[in-house]
């Protein structure tokens, strides 16, 4: 192919340049942002209206019971449970975790079992088992494995129905907890302990001041998560019949019928301590954020 | 008695079916500067890093200073060694890698303090003060309250040397050290490793930056498909090779 004909001419360049800087710019308009929060608003109005204005909601009801002296102990129960389920949860699942991620094969699997096993139960079908351990095994008894035994205890003395419910919501929480921090340290760059243990620094040294540390950016916001939902689970144990916050309530309204207004005493504990967790999540997390660009 | 500073002998490793070093022999005398050059994927990385021990060879032996590295004779046999002795092994050869490494939650001094401190069990307050002096060393005097993060790749680099120097040790090893830095970073990283070379370290550099082998080294060695093709003074490997390995792989990077 060949050209016949001469191409086109560019069109002339415009003489002076506009001076746009000099001109005033409009934002653009978001007319159905303002439909949608006029929609919203008054959604949310007539629900606060409703809370405010509906009698069976009960507020006197509510506010004799907010912080009764029975409430106040069940809400002490409850974070006890909170507590010593989250601590003993997390070292097991600390233990659990660096089992996984031995080169020990048999560690590996017996972790690996124990997760399988303890996420598999659902926890309410576990502590009915540790409420029940003592049928089980009458005794437990401490000395050489398959071999005399130096202390004996009556297991009924020994698991009772709170130590049951800790025991319970401990084992659990190890199961997720071992995945949480196997992540984190999974999620820590190789470099890191080759550089430790290039510079020679012991290995439990290397674990707790190299790579734990680092870890903690990532197990923290899963780690607030499962605290949190342990918090609200301890609901559970009420199936025991330990008098954390949720049986109370239910044992105060079996007595006087006003349900609505003592479900809402519990809502606003639950709503209340988990809001001080997350101020927690917060500060702790910005604390191992040090030297973090992001 | 050796005046060698580090021996290789017949070092075999294998990753797999993938046999990365094929009988590496190589004597390193105190005071000099070795740089092993050579293709991506010859090995010269993996014998570095047998050298302390982050990888176990496969057959052959090593020492450092007249120590067996890894390993511990008796009687006709060698033992290998606990985690703990390797470590304090580790602690008389330091080592630079191509990532830097530095632990990202310590501030620049933190960095350089804590092996003195975890491994040596110096007091704090004596391993600050050294580690102020390797700083200024460096040339970062004013950036020991940084994070690492907040340096330039240079800067870190700088660092990690100035944090295996803490250990005084009598080795030096550097895998790479500019392959991750900005061309225009590179120099003043090579400087650091000049200075230290005139100072009469022992160092083994692995690295891709021929005019620093030939300003610098008092050995080159060439790396190629696990094994060392030649070795001599710069002047004779880079500028009158006599393998034809070697001079091809010359004439794609010079």
């Amino acid at each position: 192919m060949s050209l016949t004909s001469d191409p086109p001419l560019a069109p002339a360049a415009p003489a002076v340049r506009p001076d746009y800087a000099s001109l005033t710019v409009v934002p653009v308009r978001r007319p159905w942002r303002w439909v949608a929060v006029a929609v919203t608003a008054v959604l949310v109005a007539q629900f606060g209206h409703g809370l405010l204005t509906n009698p069976a909601w009960e507020w006197d009801v509510f506010a004799r019971f907010f912080t009764t002296e029975t409430i106040l102990k069940a809400v002490w129960i409850t974070l006890q449970l909170t507590f010593y389920g989250t601590a003993l949860g997390f070292a097991l699942g600390v233990v659990l975790a660096f089992m996984r991620l031995s080169g020990s094969p048999f560690l590996r699997a017996v972790a690996f079992g124990y997760i399988w096993v303890f996420r598999s139960i659902p926890l309410i079908v576990q502590l009915l088992f540790w409420f029940n351990l003592a049928y089980l095994y009458k005794e437990l008894t401490f000395g050489v494995p398959f071999g005399p035994g130096f202390f004996t205890f009556d297991t009924v003395g020994l698991v009772g129905a709170m130590s049951a419910a800790v025991l319970g919501l401990a084992l659990h929480q190890a199961a997720y907890a071992a995945e949480i921090v196997r992540g984190g340290v999974l999620a820590v760059d190789g470099g890191q302990l080759e550089a430790a243990a290039a510079l020679g620094i012991p290995r439990l040294r290397q674990i707790r001041r190299i790579v734990l540390p680092q870890a903690m950016r990532s197990i923290l916001p899963n780690a607030a998560n499962e605290i949190i939902s342990l918090f609200k689970g301890t609901s559970i144990v009420s199936v025991m019949a330990i008098g954390e916050l949720f049986y109370q309530v239910q044992v105060i309204y079996g007595r006087n019928g006003r349900v609505v207004p003592l479900l809402m005493v519990a809502t606003v504990w639950y709503v209340l301590l988990t809001t001080v967790l997350s101020v927690l999540q917060h500060y702790v997390e910005r604390h191992y954020a040090k030297g973090a660009t992001r | 008695m050796s005046t060698a500073m580090v021996e290789v002998r017949s070092v075999h490793k294998s990753f797999g079916s993938l046999e990365v070093l094929r009988g590496v022999d190589l004597d390193v005398r105190a005071g000099e500067v070795t740089v092993v050059l050579g293709p991506s994927g010859s090995g010269k990385s993996t014998l570095l890093r047998t050298i302390n021990h982050l990888e176990k060879v496969d057959s052959g032996w090593i020492t450092v200073d007249g120590t067996l590295v890894g390993y511990r004779r008796s009687g006709d046999k060698l033992y290998e060694l606990r985690e703990r002795e390797v470590l304090k092994q580790r602690t008389q050869i330091g080592f630079v890698f191509q990532n830097f490494n530095l632990f990202p939650h310590l501030t620049v001094l933190d960095n350089v303090v804590e092996a003195p401190v975890a491994a040596l069990k110096r007091p704090r307050k004596a391993a600050v003060a050294a580690a102020e002096k390797l700083l200024a060393r460096v040339g970062l005097s004013d950036k020991a309250d940084a994070y690492p993060k907040q340096l330039s790749g240079g800067q870190q680099q700088r660092v990690a040397i100035a944090r295996a120097l803490a250990l005084e040790p009598k080795l030096l090893l550097f895998d790479e050290p500019t392959s991750a830095l900005d061309p225009e970073l590179v120099g003043e990283v090579l400087d650091v490793i000049k200075d230290l070379a005139a100072s009469g370290t022992t160092m083994i550099v692995v690295t891709h930056e021929i005019g620093f082998a030939r300003e610098v080294a008092d050995t080159v060695v060439f790396m190629d498909e696990g094994a060392i093709v030649e070795q001599g003074p710069p002047a004779e490997v880079l500028d009158a090779p006599r393998h034809e390995r070697t001079r091809a792989f010359l004439s794609k990077v010079l």
